[in-house]
């Protein structure tokens, strides 16, 4: 493969996000592309204009188990729909829907 | 000027539910007296906090829509910050959240009839028609975990 030259790097183009997946080195330095899931916004593709602090449900899977906000490189949320979240998780820690932290 | 808010307040669990029925009833007057208007009353009833608030594992959740002026709500927030049975308040305004969600709704149906007539198709979308259903396990639950277990 590649005229006999190891290949370096593997041809990982795509950069930190990570999001259209680049290619894994295999065994023998063939490139063998690797799969990721190109992540969408929930928010998007469900159509759910109103992200509300009252809607625990909606909001829980976005404060996993140290109740930190899941970041948008892992949740793919864009960034109009992250910020909207944000305030509506802000607002649900303030009457105690959503915790601040785990105990 | 009038806008529209909405108020949450936790009362503290040892409140009876006079008590809580006299909190609306002191809001209400509030209200009436600088001119205003509630739309709506809802009890959450009782529920687990998130977190300890005081001593508190427990609270009664009551919110309020309300529609009036930024006098009014500075009235309220004050007495609610003064009164000792109500462990948390919120206010929040919601008419231009509100305006905005039902802009891009309207927005998403218009471009959506447009396009379909421009396919040559109805308007509205017909009964039994649908997006096409997605690959099984195109669906990531990976983030779906512990939202049960942590309420």
């Amino acid at each position: 493969m590649n005229g006999g030259r190891k290949s370096f790097g593997g041809g990982s183009s795509s950069g930190g996000r990570g999001r259209t997946g680049g290619a894994a080195q295999g065994k023998d330095g063939q490139r063998r592309p690797m799969f990721r899931r190109r992540k969408v916004c929930k928010f998007c593709s469900d159509k759910i204009d109103d992200i509300n602090y009252k809607d625990t449900k909606l909001l829980m899977p976005f404060v996993p188990e140290r109740a930190k906000i899941l970041p948008r490189r892992i949740s793919g949320t864009c960034a109009m729909h992250q910020r909207k979240l944000r305030t509506a998780i802000m607002r649900a820690r303030q009457l105690a829907l959503i915790p601040y932290t785990a105990e | 000027m009038d806008r529209k808010y909405e108020l949450v307040y936790v009362v503290s669990p040892e409140a009876s539910d006079e008590q809580v029925a006299d909190l609306h009833t002191q809001v209400e007057a509030i209200v009436q007296r600088i001119g205003g208007q509630i739309e709506k009353t809802e009890h959450w009833g009782r529920r687990k906090l998130a977190y300890e608030i005081g001593r508190h594992k427990e609270g009664t959740y009551v919110l309020e829509a309300i529609i009036g002026g930024g006098e009014l709500m500075k009235e309220i927030d004050r007495r609610l910050k003064v009164s000792d049975l109500v462990i948390r308040h919120l206010v929040v305004r919601v008419d231009e959240d509100q305006a905005v969600v039902e802009r891009t709704k309207a927005k998403r149906t218009e471009t959506s009839r447009r396009r379909r007539i421009a396919r040559g198709l109805p308007a509205d979308r017909q009964p039994g028609e649908g997006q096409r259903g997605e690959p099984d396990d195109d669906r990531d639950d990976r983030f779906d975990m512990g939202a049960e277990e942590m309420r």
